[in-house]
């Protein structure tokens, strides 16, 4: 008892100190520089003020006079959202499939996780300037581009969901002689369908969310309606269409995770 | 340095709290706490038996304001607790220790931080914040670390301790206050018997190296007799016994229990149920 | 076990009433396709026109073309700058939002409500529209970007924050108001321990999806690698598109592997 400690210092996070004291200085001259290096050209920010007054003085108040183009803008929103939901969960089924590795022999597995990956790596408004190009302006390209973010998320999530399954099953399919098809249908459905019918429900709202954004560099929906108020600078316009994506984003969300917690 | 020097000397006036018409009603049921009068005086240790729900954990409460009161009063060492707001009430605070059922430590901090954050009262906010301690801060927790046998943990994380373990942290996490009181609230009923028996001797123990007044819920009424000076039964929001432990005989404790389930009576000493 | 038997047992499952709710589920679902699919307005003959449409444009992206390659590594080392950046304001300013719109710390119905707007309104507006906007207000470039994104993180990680703060353990909290400590240091002791791990996990996720998010800023003008893809793609350089999109998508997944280890490392 005759150690009368009376210094204590809480443990470090890194104990090497030279490691330590290495990721400080790195992260502070990171984060030092890089603001630094900003161009932030301070004229033009203070001018940008006076236009954001502008902006916003033409903005408010948010004009509904052309709501006909809003309503029709949201309802080709829509539709894309349930066609690319519909494509994207069909397409992504055969996909995660491949993609999990308990079904699947190594080739395909990684040709599955190659498509998976590559669906997860672009954001959609890459996909889909790619797509308006080849399939030119509207919701066509819309739909091919929310497929695929339909793929990146679904097929990941489904194949997670095959990896998991109860192999008893599969396997007395098997021992009672049942062809691939029928083990699929009768032993492995059953057990991912209810994990399915949420992701396909989570999806649709992604997509509406998702189709909002696509449609400003052309593939249709509401989005293609805002940047074209934008572009006019019908800054009232362009508020009424956010507000309303907002208002709608919010009831499908809420809409979403109602129906998902009853199943 | 010995184990009493971990403390205050308190050679001034005895310690003291007194309960009067203490009522305590949640919400607009029927009081929890009926026109309760206590007063507890001098370093003893007391215990509050009484089956669950008889209001013992709100009585605790209202003596620190973790409850609110509803009326009546409660003086610690002459001063009244149930008006102070904001800045007082917090100074009262740091004046009575408190020991949990669960622990209630921090699981992600350090032992050390545990048994501190019983100074934040005391220091200022930087050296809270920058976890830069009083030097007298650090040999006192050392100290009480060192009497209740957790020195060597002081750099573990709290949630790397065993349950015993734990609850010296919260019982040195409470006398880091310098409490004029301390508060327990079922200290033991998460333990195991032995671990149990252990804590509930250590609070005896400093209750006496520390001169200080020690207030127990408890629900086994074995340890009650066995380690504390004087119990004070509950029933129902009112106090039905309060008498040194040999006094508490069958009879009390029917009054004390009866129509209770015989689970509220876990550690009953077994010559007590057969002699009914 | 036969296989009638598992057909059985299958539908075993499903009291006739819930039978009922998936078959109507399943036609409304078919319901909505075909509407979708009767009224969309697209030009059918493109559709059928479409495989050959991208088989034709894939082939001409091979193969890439790496010529301006150190150009596309520099402006993508901006982009990261722009997610990186953006994402350590978003955190330091979501930290006071999540404390207004957590209900447990929050000072009052007012502040709550506070809370609770900014982060919905930062949520549910796309980072692209927030970018549309700060171009127009900050003309294009970088510090656009990095605004738009950091204005869109805020809700995300405030929202996700707020909750990790509603959901600790009240105990600690309760001990630590019984020592009579302040409510700052409350705060400090009690609850910034049990939110470490989510504020981490979360601000990891977070850069995840920002590095994503930071390469289109550019087809909006907002700085990044969508300016160099973008100017590719309207010059018709398929070759060079190519490059870009392969950059892209080792960034990306140079991202995820960081951030795993991060959260390795740590959680
Ligand atoms: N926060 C609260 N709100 C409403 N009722 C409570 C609350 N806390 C305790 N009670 C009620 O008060 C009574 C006494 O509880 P308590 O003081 O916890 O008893 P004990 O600690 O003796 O088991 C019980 O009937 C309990 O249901
Ligand atoms: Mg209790």
């Amino acid at each position: 008892m005759s150690t009368a400690r009376d210094t204590w210092h809480r443990p470090p996070f890194i104990a090497n100190p030279i490691l330590r004291w290495a990721v400080y200085l790195g992260v502070g001259v990171y984060v030092l520089w890089t603001i630094a290096t900003l161009p932030i050209d301070w004229a033009r920010v203070a001018e940008g003020l006076e236009r954001a007054q502008r902006i916003f003085g033409g903005a408010f108040p948010p004009s509904f006079a052309r709501s006909g183009l809003l309503i029709d803008g949201f309802l080709e929103s829509l539709k894309i959202a349930i066609l690319a939901t519909f494509g994207g969960v069909l397409l992504s089924i055969p996909i995660a499939f491949m993609a999990a590795r308990n079904i699947s022999p190594l080739p395909i597995y990684y040709l599955g996780r190659a498509l998976i990956i590559i669906a997860r790596s672009f954001h959609p408004v890459i996909v889909a300037i790619i797509f308006v190009k080849a399939v030119g302006f509207g919701p066509f390209a819309g739909v091919l581009t929310l497929v695929v973010y339909s793929i990146g998320f679904v097929a990941k999530m489904l194949a997670e969901r095959i990896e998991e399954i109860d192999f008893g099953q599969v396997e007395a399919m098997r021992a009672a002689g049942a062809p691939y098809l029928s083990t699929l249908f009768y032993a492995i459905f059953p057990q991912i369908m209810p994990r399915q019918i949420g992701l396909t429900i989570y999806q649709l709202d992604s997509n509406l969310r998702a189709s909002a954004v696509v449609g400003i560099v052309g593939a249709g929906g509401i989005g293609s309606t805002l940047a074209n108020a934008f572009g006019r600078y019908d800054y009232d316009f362009a508020l009424a269409i956010t507000m309303v994506i907002v208002g709608v984003i919010l009831v499908s969300e809420a809409v979403s995770g109602q129906i998902r917690k009853r199943i | 340095m010995g184990p009493a020097g971990t403390g205050r000397v308190r050679n001034r006036e005895i310690q003291m709290l007194k309960i009067t018409e203490l009522v305590k009603r949640y919400g607009s049921g029927d009081p929890v706490l009926k026109n309760l009068n206590l007063t507890i005086e001098g370093e003893s240790v007391v215990s509050i038996i009484g089956s669950s729900g008889a209001g013992k954990s709100t009585l605790l409460r209202c003596i620190n304001r973790l409850v609110e009161p509803s009326s009546g009063s409660i003086v610690l060492n002459g001063t009244e607790l149930t008006k102070l707001r904001g800045r007082e009430l917090r100074a009262a605070r740091r004046k009575i220790g408190m020991v949990f059922q669960g622990f209630n430590l921090v699981d992600r901090l350090t032992v050390m931080e545990n048994v501190q954050s019983g100074r934040l009262g005391y220091i200022s906010t930087w050296a809270a914040v920058m976890r830069r301690y009083p030097k007298e801060d650090i040999r006192r927790a050392y100290e009480l670390m060192e009497r209740v046998g957790i020195a060597h943990y002081a750099d573990k994380r709290a949630d790397e301790l065993s349950g015993g373990e734990r609850q010296r942290v919260g019982v040195v996490r409470a006398l880091m206050q310098k409490p004029e009181i301390l508060l327990a609230d079922e200290p033991t009923a998460s333990l195991d018997p032995k671990t149990s028996e252990q804590i509930m001797g250590l609070l005896r123990d400093l209750a006496g190296e520390l001169k200080l007044p020690v207030l127990i819920n408890i629900h086994n009424v074995a340890e009650a007799k066995e380690y504390t000076d004087r119990i004070v039964g509950m029933r129902y929001g009112r106090i039905i016994f309060d008498d040194l432990p040999e006094k508490l005989d069958q009879d009390a404790m029917d009054k004390i229990y009866s129509g209770s389930p015989a689970a509220d009576r876990a550690g009953t000493p077994g010559e007590m149920r057969e002699a009914s | 076990m036969t296989l009638s038997d598992l057909h059985r047992d299958d539908w075993a499952r499903f009291t006739p009433r819930q039978r009922m709710q998936r078959y109507a589920m399943f036609l409304l679902g078919a319901l909505a396709v075909g509407w979708a699919l009767g009224s969309i307005d697209v030009i059918w003959a493109w559709v059928w026109d479409a495989p050959v449409q991208m088989g034709d444009l894939f082939g001409r992206m091979i193969p890439p073309d790496p010529t301006n390659l150190d150009t596309i590594l520099w402006v993508l080392w901006e982009t990261v700058n722009i997610a990186t950046i953006a994402t350590a304001f978003a955190v330091l300013i979501s930290l006071p939002v999540a404390y207004l719109a957590a209900q447990n710390t929050t000072p009052n119905r007012a502040t709550l409500w506070l809370g609770r707007f900014i982060l919905v309104s930062s949520r549910s507006i796309n980072t692209i529209i927030w970018a549309l906007l700060f171009v127009a207000i900050f003309g294009p470039g970088i510090v656009a970007g990095i605004v738009a994104i950091m204005f869109r993180s805020i809700g995300f990680i405030g929202k996700l924050l707020g909750e990790a703060i509603e959901e600790i353990d009240k105990r600690p909290v309760e001990a630590l108001e019984a020592t009579g400590a302040s409510r700052f240091k409350i705060i400090a002791y009690a609850i910034v321990p049990q939110v470490m791990p989510t504020f981490w996990a979360v601000s990891i996720l977070r850069w995840d999806i920002n590095l994503r998010e930071s390469t289109v800023l550019g087809l909006v003008g907002a700085g990044g690698i969508g300016i160099i893809l973008q100017g590719a793609i309207d010059t018709f350089n398929w070759p060079e598109a190519a490059t870009v999109l392969l950059a892209i998508l080792v960034l990306v997944i140079l991202g995820e592997i960081v951030s795993a280890f991060l959260r390795r490392r740590i959680l």
